[in-house]
């Protein structure tokens, strides 16, 4: 009665097809790329001034990269669903000052870091539930939460400031302390990273995010809870820009109205430039932090270069303009590939169809020339 | 072999007394419809009888405003795509709907992957169901290659191995063959077979009777929302069929008219566009429908771009009344009394979002203008009277344009372009997936306004249709053109001898 199941059929050991590896190749192609741009400039930094590399040098570009790496590992969940979230920088200002504020008056480390977590969600499901149910695009409301969350924290804060003097001395050490050149909130922020890149992987829900992020409309017709989804997205990237602010606390200590001021647009070039695609569907978290790392070394490169940091700003511009130009010349590369593979296997396949081999019971005259046809189109 | 309606067990799945309504519009009204195991079941209707909300209810997009859905006897209630999936109801749109993004494997098993300890996704099993799914297809696909890239009947043979993974017992298809060749229908057709002697239901809708009268063994017909008849297809005919899905005799088909061609109006002189068609020659005349045929690819719609100017040319000379065009201006050739009708018209004829009135005013934006601001009125007025003319079907002139059915879609751009009083007008392809009645009401259309005095160039890949309604025929083959063939010798023997190279030109 029924179609019987695959499961029935399965075969084990299923040799690795060139397909395969042609999509592998393209995906660790890119994330392999920013590396060695990365390195590359690491070692020329390093051959002008051998003091780039010291212990204290590597912690300096671990502790810059962390919050970055943060943010735009939440970041890539939501540009993954084709949507993005442009309140982070708002989002990280409040929650650190929240943080900030909840230690001066003596509180316990950990819950002020659970608390800014806590806060970050907030601020995420007001800007998921508002996409995902409002059918709004993603860039005007995220503008406006951006724009909400810093206003209620300059109302809430004035011309208040927190300093490293107000907090607990524990905390301040753990923002700048680790295991010999590696911070501990390197560590946190690889734990976040690997745990964000094996879910998005290994779990249904997160195949489900590029599934939609890829085709909206055939996610709703596969039946995937596409609202629920989206709402999960920016929950996380809220709950992640707030553990950054907590972050951001214990490392700089100095927070104030306007921490965090714009810092959604390096957080977006982060995710692009690591080959996370605006439109959704395509990219890796781990090619996000990449991203963040070469971002934000490229402020720590042109000091130690003796190259004035005005030039940082334009520099970032160039990468992210030349990643996409990259991105678009790959893909144009490999939809020809993939076509070329769809001509070759053709003239194979058509032969072998079950048209050639069916018995035809129809009333219809039945149509033998079909095998013969699909070789001269092919 | 008996049928399986003749043995008293319940139908698979059925709609009973379905209803539904958008806003005014009453999609559907009292439709009832049986799908038993082991048959292809057709579906027929002119476009906007309501196919597309009867598929959307059984897939659990709608849910029936009145009426039941029964599954295997049993009233059911989808509360969305995900509950008809689970019930066993595969539906393969006539757009397929893959994540261009995703492997194949993924694309076959989102949201239902193989899973190991603590949920996570069995990859490996995933990629050998896949295999195994494409090896009972009889297709090589790579399980691990994306899925952009993918032709369209490849496509569908994603969404057909998607359907065998839960085990459908029922099986839709809108419209699966509108974008394939001969081969890849054939093949399509191996595949439902298979899938209903292995006891699946299919529904299957298809604007190509023939293919109806080919594979299916029941006919249901909706007209207008309503439902008509189910009847078997034994001893019907495809007049039979067009009496139901459009409630009258049709008139003719190609109801041409006998005219004296008059100047020539659209003369082509050795036009050349490298490595896309090369000396193109031809002549259209007032009063005139010149056929352009040959297979897909040969160059036709590229000779139809050059000549409007949307594409540039390398060679050769374009006149419009005696009048040389430019290389690449559409401007010069609409000025010229030049329009184009495209292929495709929901990306190049018409804006989807906006309003009925203002597509049809698009062309006119330089004439429904006073003081150098847009005349509105004049706009309505103009559209108005254009959506009349070739009697458009819609509720406000100012609804969008994506709210119309397909046929109505198409009258809209032919009245855009008519609204431009053209002398020459090129049409290509101007009935692909419209139904019969507004196929027929086209080429009344055509023919009128050739018998009014404008030349005609018509592309068009259907051969009833050209031998129907061209004065002479044009045949391209690989970018050239291979044959001109007048009308009392145009068969399609001729014609498919020249599309194919065959014939000396």
């Amino acid at each position: 009665m029924t179609v019987t199941t695959p499961h029935e059929t399965t075969v084990a050991g299923v040799p690795k097809s060139s397909g395969t590896r042609l999509a592998d190749r393209v995906f660790k192609m890119r994330e392999l790329a920013i590396l060695v741009v990365f390195l590359v400039m690491i070692a020329v930094t390093e051959a002008g001034n051998s003091q780039f590399l010291s212990e204290q040098g590597i912690k300096d570009l671990l502790l810059n990269a962390t919050i970055l790496v943060l943010v735009a590992t939440g970041q890539s969940l939501v540009v993954i669903t084709r949507n993005v979230d442009l309140s982070v920088g708002s989002t990280l200002g409040i929650t650190a000052f929240a943080a900030g504020t909840y230690l001066q008056g003596g509180g316990n480390p950990v819950l002020a870091i659970v608390f800014a977590i806590l806060l970050g969600i907030g601020c995420g499901l007001v800007n998921g539930l508002l996409v995902s149910l409002g059918q709004v695009p993603a860039l005007v409301v995220t503008l406006g939460t951006l724009y909400i969350i810093r206003g209620a924290d300059s109302i809430w804060v004035g011309s208040r400031q927190i300093t490293a003097a107000d907090l607990p001395g524990g905390f301040v050490d753990f923002g700048s302390g680790g295991i010999s050149a590696v911070p501990w909130l390197a560590l946190i922020a690889l734990a976040v990273l690997v745990v964000v890149a094996y879910y998005l992987k290994q779990f249904g829900s997160g195949r489900e995010l590029y599934a939609l992020g890829s085709n909206p409309e055939a996610a709703r017709l596969a039946g995937i809870p596409v609202r629920k989804r989206i709402l999960a997205a920016y929950t996380v990237c809220g709950g992640l820009a707030g553990l950054a602010g907590a972050m951001y606390l214990a490392r700089f200590g100095n927070v104030d109205s306007s921490t965090g001021n714009g810092y959604e647009l390096t957080v977006v070039s982060a995710v692009v430039v690591g080959g996370v695609v605006f439109t959704g569907g395509s990219g890796s978290v781990y090619g996000a932090a990449l991203g963040a790392l070469l971002l934000t070394s490229i402020n720590s490169v042109l000091p130690a270069l003796g190259v004035s940091s005005v030039w940082v700003l334009a520099i970032n511009g160039v990468l992210l303009l030349l990643a996409i130009a990259v991105d678009r010349v790959v893909a144009v590369r490999v939809a020809t590939a993939l076509k070329k593979k769809s001509a070759l296997r053709k003239g194979t396949a058509a032969t072998s169809g079950p048209a050639a081999s069916l018995p035809q019971q129809d009333n219809s005259p039945s149509d033998p020339s079909g095998a013969e046809k699909g070789n001269t189109h092919a | 072999m008996t049928h399986p309606s003749d043995t008293g067990t319940a139908p698979v799945l059925a709609l009973e007394d379905v209803s539904k309504s958008f806003g005014a519009v009453r999609a559907l009204r009292n439709v009832s419809l049986e799908l038993y195991a082991g048959e292809v079941h057709a579906l027929a209707g002119e476009n906007g009888a309501g196919k597309s909300t009867l598929i959307k209810t059984l897939a659990g997009v709608h849910r029936p405003d009145a009426g039941r859905v029964l599954l295997a006897g049993e009233p059911v209630v989808f509360h969305g795509p995900g509950d008809a999936r689970d019930a066993g109801i595969a539906v393969i749109y006539q757009e397929p709907t893959l994540f261009p993004d995703l492997s194949i494997a993924e694309n076959i098993f989102m949201g239902r992957q193989p899973k190991r300890a603590l949920g996570r996704i069995d990859h490996k099993a995933t990629h050998a169901a896949t295999l195994a799914l494409m090896k009972r297809l009889g297709v090589e696909l790579d399980p691990d290659r994306p899925a952009s890239g993918l032709s369209i009947a490849d496509q569908q043979i994603v969404e057909i191995a998607k359907a065998l993974s839960f085990d459908a017992r029922v099986l839709i298809m809108d419209e699966p063959t509108a974008a394939l060749t001969g081969s890849e229908v054939a093949r399509l057709f191996g595949v439902v077979r298979t899938l209903r002697d292995q006891g699946a239901a299919v529904l299957f809708i298809s604007h190509r009777l023939e293919e109806i009268f080919q594979i299916c063994r029941r006919v249901t017909t909706l007209r207008d929302g309503a439902w008509i008849a189910s009847e078997p297809l034994d001893g019907m005919t495809e007049d039979d069929l067009v009496r139901r899905m459009v409630g009258r005799d049709l008139d003719e088909l190609y109801p041409k008219q006998d005219v004296t061609p008059g100047d020539v109006a659209l003369s082509v002189r050795r036009l050349t566009r490298e490595g896309v068609f090369t000396d193109i020659s031809f002549d259209v005349r007032r009063g005139e429908i010149v056929g352009l045929a040959g297979l897909v690819g040969a160059g036709r719609t590229e000779v139809a771009r050059a000549v409007f100017g949307v594409d540039r040319w390398d060679a050769g000379e374009v006149e419009v009344d005696g009048k040389q065009l430019t290389s690449g201006a559409p401007s010069t050739a609409m000025a010229a009394g030049l329009a184009l009708v495209p292929e495709d018209r929901r990306a190049q004829g018409l804006v989807m979002d906006m309003s009925i009135e203002r597509n049809i005013g698009l062309t006119g934006l330089r004439t429904t203008v006073r003081a150098g601001l847009m005349d509105r009125g004049a706009e309505r007025s103009r559209s108005l009277d254009w959506a009349v003319k070739l009697q458009v079907k819609y509720a406000r002139i100012a609804d969008t344009v994506s709210t119309l059915s397909g046929g109505n879609q198409q009258k809209v751009v032919l009245a855009k372009w008519l609204a431009t009083g053209p002398r020459v007008l090129i049409v290509d392809e101007p009935t692909r997936g419209i139904d019969v009645g507004t196929k027929a009401e086209v080429h009344r259309l055509l023919s009128q306004l050739a018998a009014d005095g404008v030349a005609v160039l018509m592309i068009s890949s259907d051969l009833p249709e050209i031998l129907g309604m061209a004065d002479r025929v044009l045949v391209m083959h690989e970018g050239r053109l291979t044959a001109e063939i007048p009308r009392s010798e145009a068969t399609e023997e001729t014609v498919m001898a020249a599309a194919t190279g065959r014939a000396a030109a």
